[in-house]
């Protein structure tokens, strides 16, 4: 690990001034994901801004009777929660598909949304990867690209964003509220604040430098059968190879997001009135665009199936 | 030392110098990007004070801010009992309690625990007390090479204390139910 000084700051105002007064900084939360990359030198920032301990734990109702989850809310605390495990089921069941007991007493809700690509190439500094070093090229593109996005890629960049958690935000339409060095919040609708990779794959939020995310809001609960199911290689403590989160409602309609595909979770709202059709109708629309490499082909089918199997459990 | 001296150091405290390498505490934990880009021309190892308790007993500790809490418990503290297995979050032989829940020691600084309440395998239970948990291992044999037997340890403690608690896992059929049916079949067993 390269050496870096260290602060603690007592409240998100001081984080984002800390942010803005010392560039190449970066926030600290659980610590899971980035000390993880500072270990391995992905991730080299000078100076560590800690709000751990910031004011930012906690769940609340909101006034148009929906919550207020803290950035800082582990995220055992956010499964567990009662309003979340009665109303918004979908994300208990995505976190609790997601890394191990251990891991989510430490990761938090900012930390979860912000955590980086386990593409393996991503890992090797032996290996030339664009989100790693802008401009190196992509080793994964001819290479080992099995677990890698099936579609919104392109030459620069196939990597997929690795949280559960955030697929279920994303088919709950979450809102993340941030506060920048100015004072200033913002409100951001999570379809908006990832960025397809583009040329610029090592930029894949659209926070600014020294923007900290203060919660997320979930609009009030949809009411409909929730599900996550997450396939992977082994059954628990392991990375989607494709996830599908859903909440159907007893007309048929419903929303549907999918992790594991993209460099972000994949949604079309437009597209959620074809569910009616079936899954095969509603897959074959919602991945038209794919361009999976000879070795993730399977995701598309695979997605097809996952959601096959939604839909029949839905019914019965 | 020579550049060190260059530096205005006003709000720190000189702990450790040699002429390779010094290492200086952040006293007042502000500092700017100047400040820190001339620690790192001239070599200095930043570091910062800490507090904690482990096992019961306060902790006053100065680190390398990099140290991980894993490291400090093992190297600084002689807590060997917490294994380092893969350093990476995946294994679990890391794991201890902080203030009642199971972590991974090794994916967190000593740094970020100011305040907290930390046990390990030696705060659990002594060879001629042994913790309920202990026992059981040792009467079931379970364990193979028994490396990372501490960590499955803490971490099983730790389990029936979310279950308890009524925290769910990926196991659990139905979120709404809470899970004192399964508190009741292990206390009846
Ligand atoms: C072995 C292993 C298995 C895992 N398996 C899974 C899995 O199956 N599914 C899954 O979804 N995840 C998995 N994870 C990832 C885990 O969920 C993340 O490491 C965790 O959620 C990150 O949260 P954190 O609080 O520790 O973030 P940190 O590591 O502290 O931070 C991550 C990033 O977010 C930034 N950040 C943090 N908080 C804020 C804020 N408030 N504002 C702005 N920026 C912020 C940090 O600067 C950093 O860049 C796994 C991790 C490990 C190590
Ligand atoms: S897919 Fe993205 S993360 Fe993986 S090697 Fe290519 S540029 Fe890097």
């Amino acid at each position: 690990m390269k050496s870096f000084t260290y602060e603690r700051v007592h409240t998100p105002a001081e984080a984002a001034a800390a942010a803005a007064r010392m560039p190449g900084s970066k926030f600290l939360a659980g610590g899971t994901n980035l000390l993880d990359l500072m270990k391995l030198q992905i991730e080299t920032p000078v100076h560590l801004i800690d709000i751990g301990k910031l004011e930012l734990n906690k769940i609340e109702h909101t006034s148009s009777g929906g919550l207020r989850i803290g950035a800082l809310l582990s995220n055992t605390d956010l499964a567990s929660d009662a309003s979340v495990r009665r109303d918004y089921q979908i994300l208990s069941r995505a976190l609790l598909a997601g890394a191990s007991g251990q891991l989510r007493n430490k990761a938090t809700t900012a930390g979860n949304l912000l955590q980086r690509t386990r593409c393996p190439y991503f890992y090797d500094t032996n290996q030339p990867c664009n989100k790693r070093v802008p401009g190196s090229g992509c080793a994964a593109i001819n290479g080992y690209s099995r677990q890698l996005a099936v579609i919104g890629s392109g030459d620069a960049c196939i990597a997929t964003h690795p949280s559960d958690m955030a697929v279920a935000m994303m088919a709950l339409d979450a809102t993340i509220e941030t506060v920048n060095p100015k004072g200033k919040v913002r409100s951001i609708p999570i379809a908006d604040f990832y960025r397809l990779p583009g040329k610029t794959p090592h930029i894949e939020t659209v926070l600014g430098k020294a923007e900290l995310i203060t919660s997320v809001i979930l609009p009030p609960p949809t009411g409909g059968m929730h599900f996550y199911h997450k396939v992977r290689d082994r059954s628990s403590y392991a990375f989607a190879l494709v996830s599908v989160g859903a909440i159907l409602q007893n007309d048929g309609s419903g929303r549907i997001a999918l992790g594991g595909v993209a460099a972000k979770p994949w949604r079309s709202e437009s597209i959620e009135k074809l569910l009616p059709l079936g899954s095969k109708a509603f897959t074959e629309k919602l991945l038209a665009k794919a361009r999976p490499t000879h070795e993730n082909a399977f995701k598309i089918k695979l997605v097809e199936r996952t959601l096959e199997g939604i839909l029949k459990e839905g019914r019965s | 030392m020579e550049d060190s001296n260059k530096l205005n150091l006003t709000r720190r405290e000189m702990i450790v110098g040699t002429a390779a390498a010094v290492t200086i505490t952040l006293a007042a934990g502000t500092i700017n990007n100047v400040e820190a880009l001339a620690i790192a021309k001239a070599e200095i190892v930043p570091s910062a004070k800490v507090s904690f308790t482990v096992n019961g007993k306060i902790q006053q500790l100065h680190m390398d801010t990099r140290t991980t809490l894993l490291d400090t418990l093992r190297e600084h503290l002689q807590l060997t009992g917490t294994k380092k297995g893969c350093d990476h979050g995946q294994c679990g032989a890391c794991t201890v309690l902080v203030n009642g829940r199971r972590i991974n020691s090794c994916l967190s600084l000593a740094l970020q625990h100011e305040g907290d309440h930390i046990v390990t395998i030696e705060g659990l239970g002594t060879p001629d007390s042994l913790h309920p948990m202990q026992a059981a291992f040792v009467k079931h044999d379970g364990y193979q090479c028994g490396y990372c037997t501490p960590g499955q340890i803490c971490s099983a403690v730790a389990v029936l204390q979310e279950i308890k608690a009524g925290i769910p896992s990926h196991v659990s059929a139905d979120l709404t139910v809470h899970q004192n049916l399964v508190i009741w079949k292990y206390e009846r067993e």
